[in-house]
């Protein structure tokens, strides 16, 4: 694509693929830490070891295995599954407000898993995902569709206005709803946002959603940069807007419902991120989504284990972390975008 | 011919509002774990012997439905105040983040002093609005400094995303800290939170009473003011206003009306933001007659959330904050539409 050349392509690249390798090396060294600190502190060849040749009869191999790796997992996949949505509703519809939290996918997803706890009691791990598929779909559709409602469209500042107030709505109905079915504990550990005691049957089933997204993610990636110019470019150029915006719109639902029914609420990775990434590679998505992916995924890891270490031995919930990191720069952009 | 003027007009307002605020008084008073008929309240008031619903009507009862009044006239008002002051419909202290402010530091309070038996409970309830001005301000001061700019002053728009902002950050040291307590104080913290007013003594409401004695007054004495700032800075400026004096005391009126009702009953959110836009609709913007009614229809509004609470999914009982929610949410997403 001869637009996407411009002078700045090569330098954004090869910040991309500086991005890429060395991130996901720090990744990899950061989810090794975090397996090793814990309760019992493990040394880190011991983990490489379990990894490598893992031996059922030792136990701290099954420590490593059966508890704290899918800790890990969990928290590298629901990072970089919700920055990749964050960039992708950022591309897509043009707001730099835009992201999982602030649109109400999420608190769409709690919803909805709030309801499946009251009616079914027991929920099965795909089953819970299954439920924050649909109500993902609800929270986004209602955001959006306040925005068409309303006068001037969807400005920035009234996406985030609709998406907080959806946000209450939602979960005031679904805590009165815990409370009446006696499911408020239950609920308060996805409200609370947090990876602690993930079990492998937790993540399994999410693994495959996030594969298939983030290669959808990838494939649509430069008709989103298409689309980032302006629907009137994209449509010059002979982009099928539509096809785009509905593909882009099931990976953002599929991520964050994914996201969700792992980890519960976790709030302003999918803001910050992308907009690190984009003043650094520029705004060619094909580098912003795997950047994206792979800085989403380290901090929340780098959250988590920030967790764990703030008040020993009780963990705080990793959403409170990151809505620590994310205010400040969410304030940033309120002063940038208010002031228009 | 029914209203040859405004001001005849309010006076039926008033009218209705109260007496349907009698109405829910008196439904109050009936609904509850047990159904007691108007009749028996009415002869239980009368008689001077006590009667076998006293206890419930005037230990369980009353008091609730009391605090509940106080804390609408409180919340509708602050709400109203900072409608006006900002020139901002949105503006309500929840969502701006001043009740979290104030949770925050109430917060803090029971945190710190889990371990300490206090001589009284009494004591502990009346220290606590102390506690929570001070959040409420705190909140109040990072919202105007961070939504101030250089250029363009304190935007309405911007106002409102600092204050989401700002709230989330409370919100989450509230986890953290709530995280630390024993599973008591936590309990307890988690309660309040979410704006609760069951169970509650006289007490409550005699720890929010001096605070709205004192600041109300001094609200309707400078609902002139108010008036004047609704027109604009510049218009303000130009009819010898002392804007950004009088905005900034009518703000710390606002945040400590705020502040007392979180005290005692917890963060209740979108009250502020529904009873003055409805009064306003009913009434007019002269805040001369805009904030009493504001006051009226918060009250109505918070004794009617308060008998949804407790009847809607009884037996379990709602977090009044939860009602309240249910209800403002969607008004603010009326407005959003609309504006």
């Amino acid at each position: 694509m001869a637009l996407l050349n411009g002078t700045n392509t090569s330098r954004n690249r090869f910040f991309a693929i500086m991005i890429v390798t060395f991130g996901t090396i720090i990744l990899c060294l950061s989810m090794a830490v975090s397996i090793a600190f814990g309760a019992v502190n493990i040394n880190l060849s011991t983990v490489w070891e379990s990894v490598v040749s893992y031996d059922p009869s030792k136990t701290t191999h099954q420590i490593i295995i059966n508890l704290r790796m899918p800790r890990v997992v969990a928290a590298a996949l629901v990072g970089s599954a919700l920055a990749i949505a964050g960039a992708i509703m950022q591309g897509m519809t043009r707001n730099p407000l835009a992201s999982p939290s602030i649109m109400g996918v999420t608190s769409g997803a709690t919803f909805a898993i709030a309801m499946a706890l009251a009616f079914f009691t027991s929920l099965s791990p795909i089953g819970t995902m299954f439920a924050a598929f649909i109500g993902a779909s609800i929270g986004a559709g209602l955001v959006f569709g306040i925005g068409m409602l309303s006068r001037n469209g969807l400005t920035p500042v009234k996406l985030a206005l609709a998406g907080s107030a959806i946000t209450a709505l939602l979960s005031s109905i679904s805590s009165a709803i815990a409370i009446h079915f006696n499911v408020a504990k239950d609920l308060s550990f996805w409200y609370s946002g947090g990876v602690a005691g993930i079990q492998w049957e937790s993540v399994g089933p999410a693994i495959p959603v996030f594969i298939i997204s983030i290669i959808l993610a990838i494939m649509i990636s430069s008709s989103i940069t298409v689309l980032s110019m302006g629907e009137d470019v994209a449509i010059g150029l002979g982009q099928k807007t539509g096809l785009i915006r509905t593909i882009g719109f099931l990976v953002v639902l599929l991520l964050t419902g994914a996201a969700v029914s792992i980890s519960g609420t976790i709030g302003f990775v999918g803001l910050v991120i992308p907009h690190m990434i984009r003043f650094l590679v520029g705004t060619d998505y094909r580098l912003i989504i795997p950047c994206s992916a792979v800085l989403g995924g380290l901090l929340l890891v780098l959250a988590d284990i920030g967790a764990r270490m703030i008040n020993p031995p009780f963990e705080t919930p990793v959403g409170a972390i990151m809505a620590l990191i994310g205010v400040p720069f969410f304030l940033y952009l309120a002063r940038r975008e208010g002031g228009r | 011919m029914m209203y040859k003027s405004r001001k005849q007009k309010w006076k039926v307002v008033v009218f209705f509002l109260t007496i349907l605020l009698a109405l829910l008084f008196i439904a109050s008073l009936s609904f509850g774990a047990s159904f007691i008929s108007p009749v028996a309240i009415f002869n239980s008031v009368l008689s001077s012997t006590p009667g076998q619903y006293d206890l419930v009507l005037f230990e369980f009862r009353l008091p609730r439905i009391v605090l509940a009044i106080l804390i609408g006239i409180g919340m509708a008002v602050s709400g109203a105040i900072l409608q006006s002051a900002t020139q901002n419909g949105l503006a309500d202290p929840g969502i701006l983040g001043i009740n979290s402010g104030a949770g925050f530091a109430v917060i803090l309070y029971i945190f710190f002093t889990q371990g300490i038996r206090f001589e009284s409970e009494l004591l502990q309830l009346y220290i606590l609005p102390i506690f929570a001005l001070c959040g409420a301000l705190l909140a109040a001061f990072l919202i105007y400094i961070f939504s101030w700019k250089k250029s363009s002053g304190v935007t309405p728009i911007r106002l409102i995303l600092v204050g989401i902002g700002i709230n989330a950050a409370f919100s989450a040291l509230i986890i953290i800290l709530q995280l630390k307590m024993d599973p008591r104080s936590f309990t307890q913290a988690t309660v309040w939170l979410s704006g609760n007013i069951s169970g509650v003594s006289w007490s409550y409401s005699y720890a929010l009473l001096p605070w709205l004695i004192v600041l109300l007054p001094i609200v309707l004495f400078k609902a002139r003011y108010l008036n004047v700032l609704t027109l604009g800075d510049a218009m303000s400026t130009g009819l010898g206003v002392n804007v950004n004096r009088q905005r900034k005391w009518l703000l710390l009126l606002a945040v400590g009306l705020a502040g007392s009702c979180v005290a005692v009953g917890g963060g209740i959110s979108f009250l502020g933001l529904v009873a003055p836009q409805l009064a306003k609709k009913l009434v007019g913007p002269r805040n001369e007659i805009l904030l009493p009614v504001s006051a009226l229809v918060g009250a109505v509004l918070l004794l009617f959330s308060d008998l949804v609470s407790r009847t809607i999914l009884a037996p379990s009982e709602m977090p009044i904050g939860l009602v309240v929610s249910a209800i403002g949410a969607p008004y603010f997403i009326y407005l959003l539409i609309k504006s």
